[in-house]
């Protein structure tokens, strides 16, 4: 449909106008309920307008009004490709306001169940992002090994997706051994799907071509729009909060960080795939360190239940036991900003409490957020089908942007 | 690492004396500046260009509200530097209707940020070149951030099965909205406990 009606044309070529078209928000390529309103003149992009929102719930209205256990959950539902990174820095924010220590065990799960999720979600992007140029076998590829991790998330929490099992003080159950023992054979075999999945891709001439050269970022576009993770170290910039600012126990362990050196998408794509080898790596060596620190994995003390032995003899225990899952336990009054790398870039929680059960206000800090406002900037004057790879290499998630 | 933020904060008091109310480390190790609303611009600006400080990255532009309080809302900016690797929160308050200057023309990510802060509190910004909301559904009235706003909002909609369209309808809930008091009635309950009306002096 032609915009407007105009009736001053005297020639058939003044007789062309841009063209307005709706992208989304039903659209295979929009990653989810993405509604862009595109000018075209021709097939090129003159003006890109995101409207997101459609899968706005309130979260942090919700937040507001329940206990600091019962808000971890929605975590888990903002970016459902790697549920357990968000989760992280819920638990992050409210250890730094209450002091608290994780024990050593939780620690290196929580790092292990991070890289899971840091491949989970690679292997998302990269493989869907060459669907979105046209090629179907590495989904296909793709999903099957992140089902295998999906059922390793299963053993350790009992829930494929939204796994609730990072809590506050550490995590919530110990692994079995045969779990840990899975999961470094996997390891093993992983790297070979990997080299399948480049094999598929790297060289390709299409998946090139679609993707060399397209959306260039520079250094300093990286940072006025506010991005992180993969879309600034694509662009050349050496930038990763587990190395910057460790948290956790990530200082201990030894992986590189890739970056790129043009700032397109098929950089970009090739930094992810790297840092799914160096993820292996993180792995491999977390479960070293597994073998030889064994011990609990919680903090035992205000923000965790007692051992489930202390509650069959001890009345105290129970008592608390009774109150953490009723009344929630109490953070101090105090604000708190804790960010993790998480697969999209820098994920942070803005926390403000009163000192009551509840927190005061939180904010999410998504990464997706900027790299999606940023559309309008990065798509104008490439093509309409360059627009699906732009979606794809921004790698968005709609559960972490409307929150 | 605070005795390094402190001395970073007395810097930048001292360079931008009008902008600031204040400076502090709080326990968690974080370099927080309160400072006047209207001079945001200008202290991004220098935060941004300065060699030293270099916080080229916005992290996030929020809101908290505080009913209780004269001025109402506090809005707070976070920043990154990816040079010196440091934090820093910019804090300021500000009351209903208040116009707080934008910072779109520093930082183009600002931009969403800010019709976010719109959105959900009602905080105006000038100079802004777009500001709608961004989250909530078009045509939506009331902030819902803003802590007199219900959980549950004013409207909700439904497919109907008659018009065959989706119909805008005042919320209705079959059982009230929940709201648990935790609070100890040892400690500070506002109300009275049930047998201690009869007791004598009771409130």
């Amino acid at each position: 449909m032609m915009d407007g009606n105009f009736n001053d044309a005297q020639t058939g070529e003044q007789r062309i106008r841009n063209f307005n078209i709706n992208f989304g928000p039903q659209h295979p390529a929009a990653h989810g309920v993405l509604r862009l309103v595109l000018e075209l003149d021709g097939e090129i992009v003159e003006r890109c307008d995101p409207h997101v929102g459609l899968l706005h719930r309130g979260t942090e209205k919700l937040m507001e009004s329940r206990t600091y256990l019962q808000n971890l959950p929605y975590f888990d539902r903002l970016d459902y490709v790697a549920p357990m990174n968000q989760e992280h820095a819920w638990c992050l924010a409210i250890e730094k306001l209450t002091g608290v220590e994780v024990p050593r065990r939780a620690s290196l799960i929580r790092v292990l169940f991070c890289e899971i999720g840091r491949i989970l979600n690679h292997l998302m992007n990269v493989t869907t992002q060459a669907m979105d140029v046209g090629a179907l076998t590495p989904p296909l590829w793709g999903f099957e090994e992140r089902e295998k991790l999906m059922i390793f998330y299963e053993r350790a929490s009992g829930a494929r997706l939204h796994a609730a099992y990072f809590r506050p003080g550490g995590v919530h159950q110990d692994l079995p051994q045969d779990l840990i023992d899975d999961i470094m054979q996997w390891t093993m075999e992983f790297p070979d799907v990997l080299a399948d999945i480049d094999g598929l891709l790297t060289e390709n001439r299409i998946f090139k071509q679609r993707n060399v050269d397209i959306a260039v970022i520079t250094e300093q576009e990286a940072l006025d729009w506010g991005f992180s993770g993969v879309m600034v170290r694509g662009s050349g910039m050496a930038w990763d909060l587990r190395r910057a600012q460790p948290y956790e126990c990530y200082n201990e362990f030894e992986f590189d960080i890739p970056v790129g050196k043009n700032g397109d998408c098929y950089d970009r794509y090739l930094c992810r795939m790297q840092e799914m080898r160096e993820s292996i790596k993180i792995i491999q060596q977390c479960i070293q360190k597994l073998d030889e620190s064994t011990g609990d994995v919680l903090a035992r003390g205000k923000l965790t239940p007692p051992a489930r032995g202390d509650m069959k003899t001890s009345m105290e225990a129970l008592i608390h036991h009774f109150k953490l899952y009723t009344e929630g336990f109490k953070v101090p009054e105090g604000e708190v900003y804790a960010a993790v790398e998480a697969p999209k870039g820098e994920f942070g929680v803005y926390l403000v409490s009163d000192g009551s059960n509840k927190p005061y206000k939180s904010k999410i800090r998504a990464p997706g957020y900027p790299h999606l406002a940023a559309m309008d900037h990065i798509s104008k004057g490439h093509q309409l089908a360059d627009v699906a790879a732009i979606i794809g290499t921004l790698d968005i998630v709609f559960g972490e942007i409307d929150r | 690492m605070s005795a390094e933020l402190l001395e970073l904060g007395e810097v930048i008091a001292i360079k931008q004396e009008a902008a600031i109310i204040s400076t502090d480390v709080n326990k968690m190790g974080e370099l927080v500046l309160t400072v006047h609303a209207n001079k945001i611009p200008e202290l991004v600006e220098f935060l941004r260009g300065n060699s030293a400080m270099k916080f080229s990255t916005l992290i996030d532009i929020t809101a908290v509200d505080y009913p209780t309080r004269a001025t109402r809302f506090e809005i707070v900016y976070h920043f990154l530097s990816m040079y010196t690797n440091q934090r820093i929160r910019l804090k300021a308050a500000i009351a209903d209707g208040d116009l707080v200057p934008s910072i779109t023309d520093i930082h183009p990510s600002a931009n969403w940020y800010e019709r976010e802060v719109f959105d959900m509190y009602g905080i105006m910004f000038t100079g802004h070149p777009d500001l709608r909301r961004l989250l909530t559904d078009y045509g939506f009235r009331g902030y819902p951030l803003r802590k007199d706003f219900p959980t549950t909002g004013y409207n909700e909609l439904r497919y109907d099965e008659v018009e065959k369209r989706v119909v805008y309808e005042p919320v209705s809930l079959v059982q009230e909205y929940r709201q648990f008091d935790f609070m100890s009635p040892w400690e500070g309950a506002e109300y009275i406990l049930p047998g201690d009306d009869k007791a004598e002096g009771a409130k």
